[in-house]
């Protein structure tokens, strides 16, 4: 039984520019942001039978609804995550509070090391691989792999649309790995290509990428992702996955999609 | 080309990632040059692996770009610390976990600065002053109860060796030995420093001396002509020897025989085994290989040009030695000593025709000194090399042929 951890959208907004997506100008509709969100919820609750932990909003943290940064989770550990803009990183104690209030033990790095939570470390059960350079600092994921007795590779990432590795890359259930080769370089894309067999590979086309195609969740053999990426759900049904598109845009005016609004408990 | 080091380390999933190929291409790509040290691959996919790097650099400001360019990718300038040292618990013992000498270029940092060792050479310690603002690299035997002597390896960095502008054979800096190689273009090369610094030398350059170390036979093979002519012509300006090269030159020069031998005839003389002991003996009776030389009891030879020339002889004595001959060191302690002493300037050594004295001698030399080592035996080069000497430039061949050659090529007429 997969759980999520999610959190309302009370307070979501626009209110600094952290990202090349949020413009100050480019205000939310809030009302359709929240019935976005809650369009999520109900693919994640109704139809894919996700158990939704749900954090209380917070006043003043618009970004606490994408709890994909609130840090990583890995069996009854939690790593909270180190924010590298201010704007963030009041949100680092309201996550570190529910961590321990459900019973997680709770590590936290020091302070500078910045490591922004599942919205950079990803992969596969053996593999995992960790975004650097736009958020997090290559640095931790040498005391990520330590801790977990993984093998990490950093990737680094070149565009700064593509900010966090969740808004490029996507490793699914099966094995298969949904990303968009652009957002790295030649030495990130080889290492990539090492680790994921080619006929594993489902890159998505630009237009789609820019859409988030690959902030998507994979629960099982289903896969919901935002609305307008037909391409991106052909390749997904192609290698057996059931696809849930959302419309989620008022979140991409500030850079977040599916994923970045969950966080992955167990 | 003054050179900018730093050294930065970096660590996790760095080679399957290509971070490592990454932080390295940009080094070079910018301009930069680096050695990896202390590579370390994980030996299974979760275990990390590290390296370190050291970069080098024209200019600071270009030193700083490339470290700026590569921190990003994990490449963290290394801590530094000053070096520490502890007290030599008594006369002639060093404390324990001493740092010990390459022959390489090396700096230790005190109060923030970093500082040259002078008299580099390999397997010393390092004396700092009690001021601690200067210092040497020091023999075991010689350190003093209460001398502080650096301990650890933290603040002290070696420079790795920066190829020669001279595009001859000692900028390839190997050391491997063959008698299959061709000699010539070596000893061309060889003949072309020698110039050089002789010219240097004639100016009254102190950094511009050459060394030969010898063996006897250099003697018996017939070389005793041509390293005569080398030093009456001012391209030798040091000589380290034993008791038996100086013994055999001066009994050719009153005999005509080495070891017995007739030079000239090659054969065995009637008693000829008894030459070098009554030169040896006739020396001793005279008190000393200067006056012999100057009397006009030694007329020619190795001996007698080196006299005549000013130039040093160390002679450094074995348990084997007949006499020996008066200034033969046989105190080996205070032979090591006396080579040491002489070494400062030296700018090109030659090691012929002796397995001990090119070793001795190998051992002293800082590893900036172009040096080449002749032997009929690969293994004595290869006994160079292997003792750490790797800047030897390997030469298998005969010491008469080696030095015939080596004096034609500067003009000495066959």
């Amino acid at each position: 039984m997969t759980r999520l951890l999610v959190c309302p959208p009370d307070y979501f907004g626009i209110e600094y520019e952290i990202n090349p997506w949020m413009r100050l100008s480019n205000r939310v509709d809030h009302e359709r942001a929240v019935q976005q969100w809650h369009g999520l919820m109900r693919v994640f609750e109704q139809d894919l039978g996700v158990t939704l932990e749900r954090m209380t909003p917070v006043a003043g943290l618009p970004d606490l609804v994408f709890t994909a940064n609130a840090g990583v989770v890995v069996d009854c550990t939690a790593v909270v995550s180190r924010f590298r803009y201010p704007e963030r990183q009041r949100e680092e104690a309201y996550f570190e509070d529910w961590f321990r209030g459900h019973g997680y033990a709770v590590v936290t790095l020091e302070k500078a090391l910045f490591f922004e939570g599942a919205g950079d470390l990803l992969g596969f059960p053996d593999c995992w691989f960790g975004g650097y350079r736009q958020r997090s600092d290559i640095r931790v994921f040498p005391h990520l792999s330590e801790r977990f007795h993984r093998e990490i590779i950093p990737l680094e990432l070149v565009d700064s649309r593509f900010y966090h590795l969740d808004t490029c890359f996507c490793p699914l259930s099966g094995g298969d790995l949904l990303y968009f080769p652009p957002a790295f370089d030649s030495y990130g894309q080889s290492a990539i290509v090492q680790r994921v067999p080619k006929d594993r590979q489902l890159p998505v086309p630009d237009d789609e990428a820019l859409r988030f195609a690959c902030n998507a969740v994979c629960v099982g053999k289903h896969v919901v992702l935002p609305s307008g990426c037909p391409a991106t759900e052909h390749l997904l049904q192609a290698r057996g996955y059931r696809t849930h598109s959302v419309p989620l845009d008022e979140f991409m005016k500030s850079g977040g999609s599916a994923k970045c609004l969950t966080l992955a408990l167990d | 080309m003054s050179l900018h080091q730093e050294t930065v380390l970096i660590s996790g999933h760095i080679i399957d990632s290509l971070i490592l190929a990454k932080v390295l291409d940009i080094i070079l790509m910018m301009g930069g040059a680096f050695d990896l040290e202390d590579v370390h691959i994980g030996t299974t996919r979760e275990e990390p692996s590290r390296a370190r790097i050291v970069i080098r650099a024209s200019s600071t400001t270009l030193l700083d770009d490339i470290l700026k360019a590569i921190q990003p990718h994990g490449a963290c300038a290394e801590r530094e610390a000053d070096c520490r040292t502890a007290e030599a618990p008594a006369d002639g013992i060093f404390p324990d976990d001493f740092y010990a000498t390459t022959h390489l270029p090396t700096q230790i940092r005190l109060h923030g600065q970093w500082i040259d060792v002078d008299r580099i050479e390999m397997d010393l310690g390092i004396l700092v002053d009690t001021r601690g603002t200067v210092a040497h690299a020091l023999p075991m035997g010689d350190v003093r109860q209460g001398g502080r002597i650096v301990v650890g390896r933290d603040g002290v960095r070696v420079t790795p060796l920066q190829r020669p502008r001279e595009r001859d054979v000692f900028g390839f800096m190997e050391s491997q030995v063959s008698s299959e190689r061709p000699h010539h273009h070596i000893i061309t090369d060889v003949a072309a420093r020698m110039r050089q610094l002789r010219e240097g030398h004639r100016q009254g350059q102190a950094d511009s001396r050459v060394l030969l170390a010898g063996g006897p036979a250099i003697i018996h093979a017939g070389g005793r002509d041509a390293l005569t002519w080398l030093i009456e012509q001012g391209f030798v300006h040091l000589l380290f020897c034993g008791n038996a090269l100086a013994a055999h030159d001066m009994e050719a020069d009153l005999y005509g025989t080495s070891l017995g031998y007739g030079l000239a005839a090659g054969r065995a003389v009637p008693h000829g085994h008894e030459h070098h002991l009554r030169t040896i003996n006739k020396i001793r009776a005279i008190g000393s290989i200067d006056a012999a030389v100057t009397s006009g009891v030694v007329k020619q030879g190795i001996m007698a040009a080196c006299v005549r020339h000013n130039v040093p002889v160390v002679m450094a004595g074995t348990i084997r030695d007949d006499g020996p001959l008066p200034g033969v060191i046989t105190d080996s302690v205070l032979a090591q000593k006396a080579m040491r002493a002489a070494i400062p300037g030296v700018r090109l050594a030659l090691l012929v025709a002796s397995t001990l004295h090119a070793v001795a001698t190998g051992n002293l030399l800082p590893a900036t000194v172009p040096t080449v080592c002749v032997d009929v035996n690969p293994s004595v080069p290869i006994k160079l090399s292997d003792r750490g000497s790797f800047q030897a430039v390997g030469l298998v061949m005969d010491a008469a042929s080696f030095l015939s050659e080596l004096a034609r090529l500067l003009g000495r007429s066959a």
